[in-house]
């Protein structure tokens, strides 16, 4: 009884870190100048929203041990979901300019009347259909998909995200998708800054992201979380307790994919527009980078990782891709554009070759602070 | 207590229990005893619900399990300790102890509190993983995890499996003080000594027949069960 206190003062801790944070980023934002310490901001949002799509990524390949590589998929269909439904009527004409205007006639922050209000529920309630719309897809792939192991499984969850952006793209869906081109105009995290106010649109990101993650967490912490770890260590042992394997195999993945949704409508805030082209595999390697990297099974891990990738490949390594030429008419060698990414290879081969368990293993942050138990007890009887 | 009535059981392509039927009396440690291959395993697992039979029913209590899903009948009282333990590595002790309650809804403290008693050394050791503990503890765990679905059945395959002698007995005394406490055990070895020094009843398993039935005492002073068990 001792421990459930100890943990219910790591997650006040953590409860107290996150408001830091948080209170931080709005501090930040408005001190700091957006417009001359762009990529800061860039590096802050876009990380924000990685450590969601991870976070929802290590629920099902670090927790349930389901190796899935469908991420991208249902971020795009996240993503759409988010964008068709919350483009203003009267922008509708000219983003679906090809297809003579939009099959979907209203928007949702409009229907809640505009205005600060409007937004933030519409954005609030189209995040949740965008998850909504990913986890049905997800129950319906996962049908014959869940049936299969490891490998099989990695194959065909990619091969069904590959069909979910073919379909996307597809022009005889152009008046609901926009075909092949980019859905625009709606709102972004900068909508959110207050004009001649306060500057909310890294803190809305930060947000958002985190709520989400919380509830990650507390299910991972939930008798489910048990359920799901079981599965992974030992499935017939899972079954021969009473896991309903293939119900709780289904629900690791519709959760996994509502967040990746979720995540998919950040994306699209971020980013400012949304085409299918963005969501290649190249996007879920990416992510199974960062869960990787930070870890797998560790969900602060992949918070960390998150950033550290983001602010690497878009930020500390740019001079790399800038051509310096001396004084004397010297040109450095190799410094030309796409240098980067191969400086940011190495670190990766570097980092997967002596971070073998990625930075976090399967600990989380708090149990870093966590005392060890004294286990000279335990230790002389087991000698005797 | 349970009613297994002319059970087959395909495995693999092959027919790996061919027809066979008998009692677990409630209240009573009994155990199937056979060489390997013979069908024992297959026998628990489909009781388990874990594999589907071919032809034949299963009863329980009053009940016909024979088509039920594996945690519909672990909710209905039979729990069964996989052969080759099976703990959940990387978890700690309590949370496998927990998992095996996973169908519980109500208050575990009192369960944890029994299980601690019969196994002392699992309290010491709660926060540790399960991976981190030698083979008997694991065994125990094994045993322990099962008991906190709180059964009325609890069926073993080869607990004494890859365990020195002194553990053995060890784990057969546990064996007896938990069905004392009302816990039908349903038992299969190979250490045939043991088991039938330790059963009220008890069935010899020969390729997926059952050739010879007894009381354990019986079997012990069997001609045919010496000489091909107890050497």
């Amino acid at each position: 009884m001792l421990k459930e206190t100890k943990s219910k003062k790591g997650a006040f801790i953590a409860l107290a870190c996150v408001a830091v944070l948080l209170a931080l980023t709005v501090v930040l934002e408005n001190v700091l100048d957006p417009t001359r310490n762009i990529m800061l901001f860039t590096v802050l949002k876009k990380g924000a929203v990685y450590a969601l799509v991870a976070s929802s990524m290590n629920l099902l390949n670090g927790f349930t041990g389901l190796f899935s590589l469908g991420q991208a998929g249902f971020m795009l269909l996240g993503a759409y979901a988010y964008a068709m439904f919350t483009i203003p009527s009267a922008a509708r004409d000219s983003v679906y300019y090809l297809y003579g205007g939009s099959a979907i006639r209203f928007s949702l922050p409009e229907l809640f009347g505009g205005g600060a209000f409007g937004l933030i529920l519409g954005v609030l309630l189209a995040l949740i259909l965008a998850g909504i719309v990913a986890a049905a897809v997800a129950w319906l792939i996962g049908l014959p998909v869940l049936r299969l192991k490891s490998d099989y499984l990695a194959i065909a969850t990619l091969g069904f995200a590959e069909i979910i952006r073919a379909v996307f793209q597809w022009d005889k869906l152009g008046p609901v998708t926009n075909g092949a081109n980019a859905l625009k105009s709606y709102p972004t995290f900068s909508s959110f800054n207050i004009p001649g106010g306060l500057r909310l649109s890294t803190f809305v990101a930060f947000l958002l992201a985190a709520v989400c993650i919380a509830v990650i967490l507390l299910l991972i912490n939930s008798s489910y979380g048990r359920a799901f770890k079981a599965i992974r260590e030992d499935e017939v042992a899972a079954e021969a307790m009473g896991i309903n394997l293939a119900r709780h195999k289904r629900l690791s993945f519709c959760i996994s994919s509502f967040f990746a949704g979720v995540g998919g409508g950040l994306f699209a805030m971020f980013a400012n527009q949304v085409q299918a082209k963005t969501f290649t595999t190249a996007l879920t390697y990416e992510i199974l980078l960062i869960v990787v990297i930070g870890g797998i099974g560790s969900i602060s891990g992949s918070c960390i990782a998150s950033f550290l990738y983001v602010a690497c490949s878009e930020w500390w390594l740019r001079f790399l891709d800038t051509e310096v030429t001396l004084g004397n008419g010297f040109k450095l060698p190799f410094l030309r554009n796409g240098f980067r990414m191969v400086v940011f290879s190495v670190i990766i081969m570097v980092v997967v070759l002596f971070f073998r368990r990625g930075i976090m293993g399967d600990k989380e942050l708090t149990d870093l602070f966590r005392k060890r138990k004294p286990k000279t007890a335990a230790g002389k009887e087991g000698a005797k | 207590m349970l009613r297994i009535d002319d059970l087959r059981v395909n495995y693999g392509g092959i027919e790996a229990v061919k027809g066979i039927t008998f009692e677990v009396p409630e209240g009573k440690i009994v155990t199937l005893i056979g060489a390997n291959g013979a069908g024992k395993s297959t026998t628990l697992r489909t009781i388990a619900g874990l594999v589907k039979p071919a032809s034949g029913r299963i009863h329980f209590q009053a009940d016909d399990i024979t088509a039920l899903s594996p945690d519909r009948i672990v909710s209905k009282g039979i729990t069964l300790v996989p052969e080759g333990r099976h703990v959940f590595p990387d978890l700690t002790v309590v949370e496998n102890l927990k998992i095996g309650a996973y169908l519980r809804k109500d208050d575990l403290s009192h369960d944890l509190e029994w299980v601690y008693s019969l196994f002392p050394r699992l309290k010491e050791r709660s926060w540790q993983a399960a991976g981190t503990l030698s083979g008997g503890e694991q065994q125990m765990l094994a045993v322990g995890r099962a008991l906190m679905s709180r059964p009325k059945l609890m069926m073993m395959d080869e607990p004494s499996l890859g365990l020195a002698p002194l553990v053995v007995k060890d784990i057969f005394s546990i064996i007896r003080r938990i069905n004392e406490q009302g816990v039908t055990i349903l038992l299969i070895e190979q250490n045939a000594n043991m088991a039938l020094h330790t059963a009220d009843l008890a069935y010899v398993l020969e390729t997926g027949r059952i050739t010879i039935q007894g009381t354990g005492k019986e079997l012990l002073s069997n001609e045919a069960v010496k000489k091909a068990y107890l050497g």
